[in-house]
């Protein structure tokens, strides 16, 4: 008996008083959709008030935005044809309640935009289009509304037409369709107009519903950030459950998981539903537990993956595409609550990149602060590593919100690591591991021909730069060949231009030891996070600093310190013993 | 996945960032439909427990087959059951039924005031002792943070533009004309001190689809949502005195979803049953920024 169709959550965007929410009313009245008795109501409603009569009021159901015949917050409202059902929500067109647009358009998979035909294309029916791009949202329809107040007439709907295609189109966003419509009227809305014989295109309705809903999630790699951990113990329950909703990808009973960031692993025992059939797998968008074995410790916010399955980035260097919606600007170097998935931690900006200009599609550079409603490319530097994907990869872990002072202020989504690139050229390339090929001699030629094996000796600290050379000539006069590779940096560059110099020194430091040499290094603390996610062969950090070092197991604090040193490397074979 | 699955998900996520997110939480259950697939979906979340307490609002007039059918769930289930009460509006008699209060004035005292003061544990709390079955006074009471209730965006205008979590003033206030975003799936978990936040899982659903998942789920249904004979049934559910049954000869969940999906109830407000509503001239958003369910 239950027939079970799809749903579709649909956004209605566009300048004030373009028509979006008479447009819903009509299509509600004119699809049967409303409770019986409803439009008269209004009607009654409209002419108590000696009002004309408004298709809106059927969704303008504040005090506030009747009697101001503005849309204030988004609505829902629920129609039903033949093929699916549709949550179809209403929004604000006033610059003033952009942040209740936005609320409404993350809940929506495709957009109809309106524009009006008499006033054209206004100031924010650019602005919602660039935020509908933001948003990720690529299924679009285009509705020109109004045609009753310009005569139905081709060239005025044309030239919207051109102009705003040209716009999005600028944007990366491709309509499906653009729609001349008397929204009022009823006019293209479910059937097709005898009003504009020139347009040959379907009406709204069947546009809507020849929009496809985005199925490919399944074939993706697993994503499962964890919601909760749970163990009930009511009932003699002895479940230990990781809880939470796939969001991309499947998941399968005896799967071996890898835990990001912790990169810790385990297996899939069983998948918990409850008082549902048991199924060995689940899909995206479902809600469900695991329980797993063996019991490592997690915490809620790491993303399950499959191990065989494409990582996702672990960084606390994040560029990101942000939409600011506080009354007070963001501004560097200020600290602020990432939620990204089911994950929090602490990020500040660390800069601005640019300040788009949702107008004229440019972006201005030189910000320390992003105003309300401002798009902006940033940096965020987070207080501890976290996973997270490219839009590409998984949209749904390269979303996030910022959190302050008990409310969400941004929104975004994560578009690059500054150290890592889930684009395998952009990471290769970085790494360095592809530009270059280092010749036919083997490292055991190299070592019969110099008496020693190459390693990468790093220093790092208070004169790091001295004890590198002392420490290379020590080295030399025992009869070693070495390069000695002393890393002068310009003060306060970005964290990007960070990342590049960090691959500079790695591309350097893989030339000298491809030709067998005791790499000897003087770098800054920076520096060396970068090289630490580096394969360099033996390796040994030298911490010049007086406080203790995590990475370091070695220290240096004088020049006298050095003879030893080169001695310790030897004992430990990081430097192998001279044999010549 | 099917609609109703998808709706039963995104309920769960919200009951699961619910539970994380609030430390003293609770859910309001009125015994009807709603809320008591609301139940339902928590023991989906938590794989068959409710971890967190259930409060009633008990006004006295209720029909009596609530109260019963409400302990009788409460003991089969394990569920925490606290039960709040405005003790001193019935004790001086400034309710509807005595004739002293409008049937709005009537719902503010018994409903709306009772609630918040049971929430912030201004009123005394009777709580369920799953061993005896008996109620008893409640020891060191705490105001809740986190509230969750059943409430649908199809039921009424203001009701459409409400957030999955919404944060309330301490005046309990909902200042709808400011409400903050929310965005994807990452909603208002973070309150100021003196605040609370409303969790709605079920924003998303139709009454349609509640009978349709009741039926999917097979979930215990309070029996006076169904004709017993005499062609008469309640759609929707509350105090005896100012509710009245429909006309309708529905006697199982799948007659109540044939009648909906054929509109034969289309000419009828779902909650024309109820004799407040029409006091107000249809519109409960006063009742409702108020802090009324
Ligand atoms: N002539 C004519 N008027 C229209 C048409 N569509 C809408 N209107 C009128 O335009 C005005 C604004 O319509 P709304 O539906 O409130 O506009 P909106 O886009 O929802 O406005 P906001 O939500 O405030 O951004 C109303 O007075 C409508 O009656 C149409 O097709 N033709
Ligand atoms: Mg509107």
């Amino acid at each position: 008996m239950l027939e079970q169709k799809e749903r579709m959550d649909i956004v209605m965007a566009g300048h004030v008083d373009h028509g979006k929410s008479t447009l819903i009313g009509r299509l509600l009245a004119d699809t049967h959709s409303l409770p019986e008795g409803k439009l008269e109501a209004i009607r009654a409603l409209c002419e108590k008030n000696s009002k004309p009569f408004e298709y809106s009021f059927l969704l303008d159901a504040l005090k506030d935005e009747r009697s101001q015949g503005i849309t204030i917050d988004s609505a829902r409202c629920f129609f039903e044809t033949e093929k699916r059902y549709y949550i179809i929500i209403d929004s604000p067109g006033h610059i003033e309640f952009l942040k209740n647009m936005i609320t409404g358009a993350t809940r929506a998979e495709a957009a109809i935009l309106i524009i009006d035909a008499q006033e054209g294309i206004q100031e924010n029916s650019r602005r919602h289009g660039f935020l509908l791009s933001v948003l990720g949202i690529s299924q679009v329809l285009i509705v020109v509304n109004k045609m009753d107040l310009v005569q139905y007439n081709k060239e005025r709907y044309d030239s919207i037409v051109q102009e705003y295609e040209t716009f999005l189109n600028n944007l990366g966003v491709h309509p499906k369709q653009f729609i001349p419509v008397s929204a009022f009227l009823g006019e293209n809305l479910v059937t097709q107009s005898t009003r504009m014989p020139w347009y040959t295109g379907d009406a709204l309705l069947p546009c809507m519903e020849a929009i496809q809903k985005e199925t490919a999630r399944d074939k993706k790699d697993l994503r499962l950030p964890v919601q909760d951990i749970y163990k009930f113990t009511a009932q003699n329950d002895t479940r230990r459950i990781i809880a939470g909703t796939i969001q991309s990808g499947t998941l399968t009973v005896g799967d071996t998981l890898t835990a990001y960031p912790s990169m810790k692993e385990t297996k899939v025992t069983s998948i918990e539903r409850f008082s549902s059939p048991k199924l060995e797998t689940a899909l995206p968008d479902e809600a469900i537990g695991i329980t797993y074995s063996p019991q490592i410790y997690l915490k809620p916010g790491e993303i399950l993956c499959k191990r065989e399955e494409l990582a996702p980035l672990i960084d606390t260097l994040f560029r990101v595409r942000i939409f600011w919606m506080a009354q007070t600007p963001m501004q560097t170097g200020k600290t602020y609550t990432l939620k990204l998935a089911t994950m929090r931690v602490n990020v500040s900006l660390e800069e601005i990149v640019h300040v788009f200009d949702t107008q004229q599609l440019t972006q201005t550079t030189g910000h320390t602060r992003v105003k309300r409603y401002e798009v902006a490319e940033c940096i965020l530097t987070s207080t501890k590593p976290i996973a997270f994907d490219i839009p590409d990869v998984c949209l749904e872990t390269s979303r996030f919100v910022l959190v302050h002072n008990h409310a969400i202020v941004a929104g975004g989504t994560i578009s690059a690591s500054i150290h890592h690139s889930q684009n395998s050229e952009v990471h290769e390339a970085l790494q360095g591991n592809t530009q270059f090929s280092y010749g036919t001699i083997t490292p055991a030629q190299r070592k019969k021909h110099l008496g020693h094996e190459a390693a990468t000796i790093v220093f790092c600290g208070k004169k790091a730069n001295d004890y590198a050379r002392s420490f290379e000539y020590i080295l030399y006069t025992q009869g070693y060949t070495s390069a000695s590779i002393i890393f002068e940096k310009q003060k306060n560059v970005t964290r990007e231009v960070e990342s590049l110099y960090g691959s500079q020194l790695r591309i350097t430091i893989k030339t000298a030891l491809s030709a067998g040499l005791i790499c000897v290094c003087a770098v800054d603390s920076a520096t060396l996070e970068e090289l630490t996610h580096t394969q360099l062969g033996p390796l040994g950090l030298i911490n010049c600093n007086e406080s203790p070092s995590q990475e370091s197991s070695y220290h240096c604090s004088s020049l006298d310190d050095l003879p030893r040193l080169v001695k310790d490397l030897i004992a430990d074979n990081i430097i192998s013993n001279i044999e010549k | 996945m099917n609609y109703l699955s998808q709706l039963e998900a995104k309920s769960v996520y919200i009951f699961r960032e619910a539970y994380k997110s609030f430390k003293d939480l609770c859910m309001l259950w009125s015994i009807g439909k709603d809320s008591t697939v609301l139940l339902w979906l928590a023991k989906k979340a938590f794989f068959g427990h409710v971890p967190f307490p259930l409060v009633h609002i008990d006004t006295s007039y209720k029909i009596p087959e609530m109260i019963a059918y409400r302990d009788k769930l409460a003991m089969e289930w394990n569920l925490t059951m606290i039960v709040g009460q405005n003790e001193v509006a019935l004790k001086n008699k400034q309710t509807f039924p005595d004739g002293n209060a409008t049937r709005l004035q009537c719902c503010k005292r018994l409903k709306s005031d009772a609630l918040h003061r049971t929430l912030d544990a201004t009123y005394p709390r009777k709580k369920l002792n799953l061993d005896t079955g008996e109620y008893e006074t409640e020891k060191n009471a705490i105001p809740f943070t986190g509230v969750i209730a059943g409430i649908r965006s199809d039921e009424e205008g203001s009701r459409s533009k409400e957030r999955y979590f919404s944060p309330r003033e301490t005046t309990n206030d909902w200042n709808i004309e400011e409400q903050p975003p929310e965005l994807w799936n990452q909603f208002n978990t973070d309150f100021a001190p003196g605040t609370h936040i409303r969790i709605h899982p079920l924003l998303d659903w139709t009454e349609l689809n509640i009978w349709e998942y009741i039926h999917q789920e097979n979930i215990p249904i309070i029996p006076l949502y169904f004709d017993q004979g005499k062609g008469t049934r309640y759609r929707s559910i509350g105090c005896a005195p100012c509710t009245f049954p429909i006309q309708s000869t529905a006697k199982t969940v799948p007659d109540i979803i044939e009648e909906l999906r054929t509109g034969k109830l289309s000419n009828i407000a779902e909650r024309s049953g109820r004799a407040q509503d029409a006091e107000d001239g249809g519109g409960l958003e006063t009742l409702r920024q108020d802090g009324y369910m």
